[in-house]
């Protein structure tokens, strides 16, 4: 039977449920997973032996670029990085290439390899949204969506510019169905609009060129118009300033804007049993801490700024972050923010690549080296660690390398192990520049994060951020069957041994796909289909009636007719719209 | 040392990829296991004893080791691309051509080439000698395309000349050419040293931030961003020699002001400079 098996007798970690390495049985039928399978089912059902072995819900990447315009410019301006890493073709798999930025279909066995079966990508240009779901819809074996940018998006800083929330709202509405997308994210706000002017924004009350919006008034009304819509997610916010020295204290100042702001989710969905209340708490999802974490005043007196923003978000529950680690080595940075990689551009002189994106936003593209010889680049590695251990609760952090930002995300298994050994920090301490300890709270920090927090930062956090715990990031009842069977006894742990802790996370035992094997050991078994996620919002129809007409009016600003600009759902694989804001 | 005689069976139409042909690979092996490896034409793979006939002399293996290897090559290789990758030790003789990328990342040994070579030889080479009798194509002991990281260690004497992009992104290592070179000699060096007793067509040096680069004879045209240092006669490296007087410029600081290239160039060969 397609999509039915049974994983028996292994540790299981499934955090919303406040399973805790409970030796169990996981049983799934039809890609969904069940109480038990009767004995007429099990007679010829695959079943799985996990005895002696961890046992977690599916990898959730809810932060991560993989699929549209600026990941295919890394790919295209990056053959260095593609002729001495790639795979051959098989009779079940297509062959691929690149090691920071791989092709699609590389990059959806690897992901598959290491357990990971659900990946949003986080950055999409309204206009370059058909070349994002082309790609996402070529990468096998992962549950996709992706967030829309929307941060300096000039239809948006008018109104809110001009106190129009529900035209606002309005708006953030119809763009997520136009362009099948899930979420809202916000780069750089109002600073990436100078950027088409050769300038930035350098403080939150600073007002941009003509539209005369300051970063406090987007991110406070992207984040109303986000808990008005009832939006899955939190707004994804890449706060200003970002990889500049100094730049902390704005990060803290933007989390302070949306505090007070109320949660609320408004998903018309069926949610898989969980014992923990699967909805989201959080009003702002801070996405790369780390970048947005220096302090000092120049490079020269740079340090970690962790702590304090830390500190805060200790104190407060509206802020979830992820890390963005930098593991060492190569990596290709890419973000909407185009100023900050200008400032890469300057810094470093490698080959640059950058886009304004229209009426809506911009990117920029550079290859980056990450060195343990390089003091700054040290101190970096340390503060990515220190975001995840120096925030408390776990329900507050995800783990990322902001793929490819920080590094690729085939090196998540190296930093999962720096959170759960000290041993293995220390081995690289000694290995790095001084800074790294000198300039960060890390060298006094002996936390070591438990099997069972690597499934929430990992799984069920992120999945549970960004509103897809109703089906993902759980093994409860009705949850997709996606489970990883890591070759791993979590009662025979030993943080010491920390090369069999990397070892057993690049390769999966078992990667499970909606009750299918797709990994076994890290090669690819089986290539089922896909789905991809969007937010189908509803607003009145009068209120979209009146925003159409006035977007109609400006889109004499686009370079293409505004029948052409929709995404249609068959560039989607198996589209799976979850209904917002349906009930009013 | 163990030798393995390689003699082509058959002309070969669509080129090979023969990353295989390593001492470090067949180091060990029978005659029949070298055979069975495998060798690239196109989207397929074949095994090597499909294109050559695999010959020891008295001995029935090839060496224990790679060090202990020689891998002699009776036959044009023109159509045979990277011979000798990323060997670490031992020797590779080919008696006629080399097709392209042939001692790619060598990190040891020798490979000895007794007629031309295509594009990319020593491209990113680490160590090792590489010795060319005869011609050689384009990005010799080059990066790769996207890179500026060439070679960093190693050896590379050619006999003849060169054209385009020789050295290109060199971060450490010499070069020798006895003949001429074309453009973009030396592009974005870094380290190392290039020794070019011929002329040279135009771009030399550019963009070149540290290393010594050397012209023998006259540059076409002399790139925009040097500085006249003073002169020196009779400037050797190691065992290459070069007679006459030679005018020193350091550069190139078209694009940064902190260059550290050190460019000599024969001053009877370019009397306008």
């Amino acid at each position: 039977m397609a999509g039915t098996i049974a994983v028996k007798n292994g540790y299981v970690l499934d955090p919303l449920n406040e399973i805790n390495g409970d030796v169990m049985d996981i049983f799934i039928r039809d890609g969904k997973v069940v109480k038990e399978l009767s004995a007429a089912e099990m007679q010829d059902t695959k079943v799985i032996d996990a005895t002696g072995m961890t046992v977690m819900p599916g990898g959730v990447d809810s932060h991560s670029h993989v699929a549209g315009a600026k990941v295919n410019a890394g790919r295209q301006m990056r053959p260095e990085d593609h002729y001495k890493c790639n795979i051959n073709k098989t009779g079940l798999t297509h062959s691929g290439s690149g090691y920071t930025v791989p092709s699609v279909y590389k990059q959806g066995y690897d992901y598959a390899a290491m357990g990971y079966t659900t990946v949003f990508e986080a950055a999409v240009p309204p206009l370059e949204a058909r070349h994002t779901h082309e790609e996402m819809r070529a990468t096998p074996l992962l549950d996709m969506g992706s967030y829309l940018v929307l941060g300096n998006n000039w239809f948006l800083m008018r109104y809110l510019r001009d106190g129009e929330i529900d035209r606002a709202a309005a708006y953030v509405a119809w763009m997520m169905k136009t362009h099948k997308t899930y979420g809202i994210k916000c780069v750089n706000p109002a600073g990436v609009e100078n950027w088409g002017w050769g300038e930035n924004v350098n403080n939150l009350d600073q007002a941009n060129i003509h539209f005369e919006m300051t970063p406090r008034e987007m991110i406070r009304g992207l984040t109303e118009v986000n808990e008005m819509l009832g939006m899955p997610m939190p707004l994804h916010l890449h706060a200003n300033n970002l990889g500049h020295p100094g730049c902390y204290e704005i990060t803290k100042d933007s989390l302070k804007i949306p505090d007070g702001v109320k949660a609320k989710q408004k998903m018309d969905v069926e949610w898989a049993e969980t014992k923990m209340d699967p909805s989201r708490e959080r009003s702002v999802y801070l996405t790369h801490l780390m970048f947005n974490s220096f302090a000092g005043t120049s490079w020269g007196d740079c340090e970690s700024g962790v702590k304090d923003i830390a500190d805060y978000i200790n104190n407060k529950d509206h802020v979830v972050i992820d890390s963005g680690c930098t593991p060492f080595g190569e990596a290709t940075v890419m973000t909407g923010d185009g100023p900050a990689i200008h400032d890469l551009y300057t810094l470093t002189g490698n080959k640059w690549s950058n886009a304004d994106i229209e009426l809506e936003c911009g990117s920029g593209v550079i290859p980056f080296t990450y060195l343990k010889s390089n003091p700054v680049h040290s101190l970096q590695w340390a503060m990515g660690l220190e975001t995840l251990l120096l925030i408390k609760d776990p329900w507050k952090t995800i783990m990322t390398t902001d793929s490819p930002n920080g590094g690729p995300f085939t090196k998540y298994p190296v930093v999962m192990t720096w959170l759960m050994s000290e041993a293995s920090r220390k081995q690289t301490f000694g290995e790095c520049h001084k800074w790294a300890n000198d300039r960060s709270e890390l060298g006094g920090v002996d936390r070591e994060l438990s099997l069972y927090d690597i499934a929430i930062l990992t799984r069920a956090n992120p999945a549970r951020t960004i509103g897809m715990a109703h089906r993902k990031g759980t093994l409860g009842i009705g949850a997709d069957g996606d489970v990883t069977v890591y070759n791993l006894n979590p009662q025979k742990l030993d943080s010491n041994n920390y090369e069999e802790l990397i070892r057993a996370f690049a390769r999966a035992e078992y990667t499970i796909k909606a009750g299918e094997i797709v990994a076994k050991n890290g090669e690819i078994v089986s290539v089922p289909e896909k789905r991809t996620y969007y937010s189908e919002v509803h607003v009145e129809d009068e209120k979209e009636k009146e925003m159409l007409v006035d977007v109609k009016e400006w889109f004499r600003y686009y370079t293409l007719g505004f029948a052409n600009y929709p995404t249609p759902e068959k560039y989607l694989e198996n589209p799976t719209p979850i209904q917002i804001n349906k009930e009013r | 040392m163990a030798e393995v005689v390689l003699i082509p069976k058959k002309e070969i139409d669509i080129k090979l990829e023969a990353e295989a042909i390593t001492p470090d690979a067949f180091a060990g092996k029978s005659a029949e296991e070298i055979g069975k490896l495998e060798i690239w034409q196109g989207p397929k793979t074949y095994p090597l004893a499909e294109f050559f006939d695999v010959e020891r002399n008295e001995e029935d293996f090839a060496g224990e080791t790679a060090e202990d290897t020689l891998i002699r090559i009776k036959g044009d290789m023109l159509r045979v691309k990277k011979i000798g990758e990323g060997m670490t030790a031992g020797r590779i003789e080919i008696e006629g051509s080399a097709g392209m990328h042939v001692g790619t990342g060598m990190k040891g040994g020798e490979i000895l080439v007794s007629g031309d070579v295509d594009s990319w030889a020593g491209m990113e080479m680490e160590g090792g000698l590489l010795h060319i009798k005869g011609n050689v194509g384009d990005h010799v002991g080059c990066a790769y395309r996207g890179s500026w990281h060439g070679m960093k260690g190693g050896r590379i004497v050619i006999e003849g000349s060169a054209r385009h992009q020789l050295g290109g992104g060199m971060d450490g290592g010499e070069i020798f050419v006895e003949g001429n070179v074309e453009g973009f000699c030396g592009i974005r060096q870094t380290g190392g040293l290039i020794a070019v007793r011929g002329g040279a067509l135009r771009t030399v040096g550019v963009e070149m931030s540290g290393g010594t680069l050397l012209i023998g004879g006259r540059i076409e045209r002399f790139s925009p961003g040097f500085e006249y240092v003073g002169s020196e006669t009779g400037p050797a490296f190691g065992d290459f020699e070069f007679a006459g007087e030679f005018k020193k410029f350091a550069g190139d600081f078209a694009i940064s002001k902190r260059a550290k290239g050190v460019l000599y160039v024969a001053a009877d060969a370019n009397p306008g400079l």
